[in-house]
């Protein structure tokens, strides 16, 4: 038993990790498709959407044949519409509205219809925005995820001169770094951040790290106006003892290291146990079962009904042969040769409501062992507080506090994204940018007015 | 089970379901297919003078996915040699004796050459003759098809002619590319003519090719305008079938009706306005003869669960329904009704009453689903919502007359009552 790398063929690797919502293969298929949509008014998919995508409206440029103006009223909305038509969870989203549903019938399939229009725009970078001239605003951005590309990209179009401080070295943010391997590439990633860019006027500067080799008053002194789209950090401790032994990792970095090397050199455990039953820990467990860990077992405190993750992650989760343990908690991990070797958990059991509406698990005082060989760490991650307190900037735990239209308790500091909401998805952190740009333009504004 | 079985002028089919002259009639095998596959009776593809036919010949209207839903060609009529075409009727007839065998002719203007066809197309034991006054393109640049039956003059004259040797019983075909169908169904009426069919197809350009801006069919960078059919010409043929089936004149001989029939309701309607049978091409042209077994089955139990035993049983059922504006009584008044419980929140009922009819839907605004209500002061009964609704009996029409008694416009103006109540 010991975490070992390259247990399956590389065959087996790429198809494990290959798409997990295949694209339309023919055009035929988004026609019919398209054509199956009624057109609401007023539509419940677009309202679900954080970006409030016309969905309806680029369905129907499908089925006309304007592929074209599909693709403009999906940027239009959210510029990382293409990301998005792979990994948001639609199901609690736009397609969990759909009036089909109402019906018992499959609700359309608003992504794959999405991704068939995005995905053409972005492979032959379609030109299909063009910016104001510049008026010699500048606007600095710190971190290049989808809030601050999103917020990038609107100011932009505005004719502001924006540029990205990215501490690591690709765009994209948890997009490149985070979501799971099989709902995209890093190629993908690569060229979507390339065509967010394409309108010119945002520079990107890799490898700079605010708190490091960049500082807050700096940036605030050559420009304008700052949107701090840092998102939050690794995953939660767990606070028990064995937790610094080998074979306990973090979800965001081992899915990092994933989403970064190959494969074949990502280690995984016979048995693995993900602590957490978030869209993190299904992508941490679903992940270490398709590098070809033997058994994986999900732990949750709670009850199914009180999950985070949604019904179609969970069943991901056990179409791929995970086990999930409901009512159960972490209480230690036992090592051997400073190796995690077992895992002692609570059997739990649910009590009073607690201070999310939902009942709060209660320690019975019963234990059971679990053999493992890894322990991967994925019941929330963390904000950086450091850097924030640090920085003067008004939280609470590290999730930055902004007002109505991004502004933080700094004159000309906006943010938005994870790391004001403490981790949500890809288009609440897109949508963020959008309203932080539109403070932004309005601040701006009221400067030069003065 | 309902009888089906059909007598048209004395022509027997097992069903009311015949092909109408068209490629699906052109040649023996396509015949003995239909045939096989249980069709009532066929009319067979126009025979006359010689043609050459062009390539391509057909073009489509796709609408919302939908393919061919109207359909046009700019074929000619039959460009087999005459003597095969007849010697393979007489086959079939032998093949299929309980099947309608119909001919369709179109000779040259003349006296001699009409002669000519009829004898020889009744030679072969068919069962009827079907005068094609109707092909709206190729034929009437030689003064034949659609010229002739757009000339009341001439289309009597023609079936003078006709019925001067005719041992069988002759249909005319009519072309509904004239202002009114009536003049000339009357004109071959009194001339002689046994019964009448309609309609044929309906001149029109199904669309333009947005890469080479050459209307469709393209051939070689031209195009013509060609005959219209399918579905979409429906509601238009069965429009002209009522003409002629309220007309005095023409209400005495029996109509085949065509235009547009796919299914056994399309059939339905036909029969219930006015027709005595009906013909189908472009639905077996896009589907293959296989469609019969529904057409049939589909009548079959429709009858059975109206109580009828014959096909004349509900023959011309509604041609009295359709009346004159002037008759209608003004009294009765609907109001839409929305069933909460079946209404799915698309919306499409509120956006089209708000945005071009009477703005009589309420909206209350919810997340993700709004809840949508009729004002009923404000519903005129148009029926906008109930046809964009896509739930079935989720939107309903109430009656609420305005006062009990019938009153139609004639009455209301007389009485001085107050228009303008919207
Ligand atoms: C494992 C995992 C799976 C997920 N799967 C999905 C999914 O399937 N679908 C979905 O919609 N969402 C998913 N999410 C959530 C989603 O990725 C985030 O909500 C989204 O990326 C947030 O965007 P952001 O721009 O706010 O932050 P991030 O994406 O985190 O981007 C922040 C950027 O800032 C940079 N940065 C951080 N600190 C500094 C600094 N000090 N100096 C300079 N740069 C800095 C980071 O390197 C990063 O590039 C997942 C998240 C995780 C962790
Ligand atoms: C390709 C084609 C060829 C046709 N040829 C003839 C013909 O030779 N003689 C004729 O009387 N009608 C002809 N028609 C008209 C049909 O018989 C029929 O009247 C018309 O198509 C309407 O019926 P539908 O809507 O069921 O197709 C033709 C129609 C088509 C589509």
């Amino acid at each position: 038993m010991s975490i070992q790398n390259s247990r399956l063929s590389s065959e087996d690797l790429e198809k494990n990790f290959s798409d997990l919502h295949p694209p339309f293969d023919h055009p035929e298929g988004a026609l019919l498709e398209a054509n199956r949509c009624i057109n609401c008014f007023d539509a419940p998919c677009t309202k679900l959407c954080p970006t409030s995508i016309q969905i309806p409206l680029f369905i129907k440029q499908i089925a006309s044949g304007n592929l074209k103006g599909s693709a403009h009223t999906i940027f239009s909305s959210n510029i990382m519409g293409g990301g998005c038509s792979k990994v948001c969870p639609v199901e609690k989203l736009c397609e969990g509205a759909c009036v089909y549903n109402l019906l018992e019938e499959t609700p359309i399939a608003i992504a794959k219809l999405q991704r068939y229009a995005t995905e053409k725009a972005i492979d032959e970078q379609w030109k299909l925005f063009t910016r104001k001239p510049s008026n010699g605003k500048k606007v600095a951005i710190v971190g290049a995820g989808p809030a601050g590309l999103s917020c990038a990209h609107s100011l932009s179009l505005e004719g502001v001169d924006v540029t990205v401080f990215e501490k690591e070295a690709k765009g994209g943010g948890l997009m490149t770094y985070g979501v799971a391997a099989y709902k995209v590439t890093p190629e993908f990633c690569e060229a979507e951040v390339k065509y967010i860019t394409s309108i010119g006027g945002i520079e990107i500067k890799y490898n700079q790290e605010l708190g490091k080799t960049i500082h807050l008053d700096e940036l605030r002194k050559k420009h304008d106006a700052v949107f701090l789209g840092i998102g939050v950090g690794i995953a939660r401790g767990l606070q028990i003892p064995g937790e610094e032994l080998q074979g306990v990792e973090d979800a965001i970095s081992f899915i990092y290291n994933l989403r970064t090397s190959d494969y074949s050199k990502v280690g995984v455990g016979d048995n693995v146990a993900v602590i957490g039953m978030g869209m993190t820990a299904i992508d941490a467990a679903t992940q270490s079962k398709r590098l070809g860990a033997k058994e994986v077992t999900l732990l949750y405190r709670r009850t199914e009904q009180e999950k985070p993750c949604t019904d179609v992650e969970l069943e991901l989760a056990r179409l791929d042969g995970c086990n999930i343990l409901w009512l159960s908690a972490p209480k230690e991990i036992i090592g051997e040769n400073g190796k995690a070797k077992k895992l002692v958990c609570s059997k739990m059991k649910l009590g009073a409501p607690d201070a999310s509406g939902r009942k709060s698990p209660v320690d019975t005082g019963e234990t059971f062992e679990l053999e493992v060989d890894m322990v991967i760490k994925a019941a929330g991650q963390i904000p950086f507080e450091d850097l924030v307190t640090k920085s003067a900037i008004e939280n609470k735990e590290g999730k930055i506090k902004i007002d109505k239209s991004g502004k933080t308790n700094i004159p000309g500091v906006f943010s938005g994204g994870d790391a004001v909401n403490g981790g949500k998805e890809v288009v609440d952190a897109v949508q963020a940018g959008k309203d932080a740009a539109e403070g932004i333009l309005e601040y701006l504004k009221k400067q030069t007015g003065k | 089970m309902a009888d089906l079985r059909s007598d048209f002028l004395g022509i027997k089919s097992p069903n009311p379901f015949w092909l109408a002259s068209a490629p699906p009639t052109d040649k023996k095998i396509n015949v003995l297919r239909a045939f096989e596959a249980g069709w009532g009776g066929v009319v067979w593809k126009t025979l006359g003078t010689q043609v050459k036919n062009v390539s391509s010949r057909y073009s489509a209207l796709t609408y919302n996915g939908q393919k061919a839903m109207g359909f046009n060609n700019i074929e000619l009529i039959s460009d087999r040699p005459l003597d095969i075409n007849l010697k393979e009727i007489r086959e079939v007839l032998k093949e299929f004796p309980d099947r309608a065998m119909v001919v369709s002719l179109m000779a040259d203007n003349n006296k001699e050459s009409w002669h000519e066809m009829v004898k020889k197309a009744q030679d072969t034991g068919a069962h009827g003759l079907e005068l094609n006054f109707g092909c709206p393109h190729g034929m009437v640049e030689r003064g034949m098809g659609a010229s002739v039956g757009q000339d009341p003059e001439i289309a009597k004259m023609v079936v003078e002619w006709v019925m001067e040797v005719a041992q069988i019983p002759v249909i005319t075909k009519l072309t509904p590319n004239v202002h009114s169908v009536v003049p000339a169904g009357r004109a071959v009426t009194e001339a002689g003519s046994n019964a009448l069919s309609l309609i044929n197809t309906i001149q029109s350009v199904t669309g333009v090719d947005l890469d080479t801006l050459v209307p469709n069919p393209n051939v070689a960078g031209k195009s013509v305008f060609g005959g219209y059919c399918g579905p979409a010409v429906k509601p238009i043929a069965l429009k002209m079938l009522t003409t002629l089936a309220q007309d005095e004149v023409t209400r005495k001989v029996p109509i085949s009706g065509i235009g547009g029939i796919s299914t056994w309701k399309d059939a339905a309607e036909f029969i219930l306005l006015g027709a005595s049978n009906v013909q189908v091409c472009t639905a077996a042209m896009v589907q293959g003869f296989r469609i019969i077994t529904d057409l049939c089955e589909g009548l079959n139990n429709w009858m059975d669960e109206k109580g009828y035993k014959t096909i004349s049983d509900f023959q011309g059922l509604s041609v009295p329904s359709l009346t004159r504006w002037e008759e209608l009584d003004i009294n009765y008044h609907i109001i839409a009704n929305i069933n909460q419980d079946k209404c799915i929140h698309c919306g499409l009922c509120y956006i089209t009453c708000e945005d071009t009819s009477h703005q009589s839907i309420d909206i209350k605004k919810g997340m993700p689903y709004n809840t949508y209500t009729i004002k009923d002061e404000e519903c005129v009964g148009c029926n906008l919502c109930k046809i964009v609704c896509p739930v079935q009996d989720c939107i309903t029409m109430e009656v609420h007359r305005k006062a009990p008694e019938y009153l139609n416009w004639t009455e209301f103006q007389k009485r001085g009552l107050p228009l303008n109540d919207h």
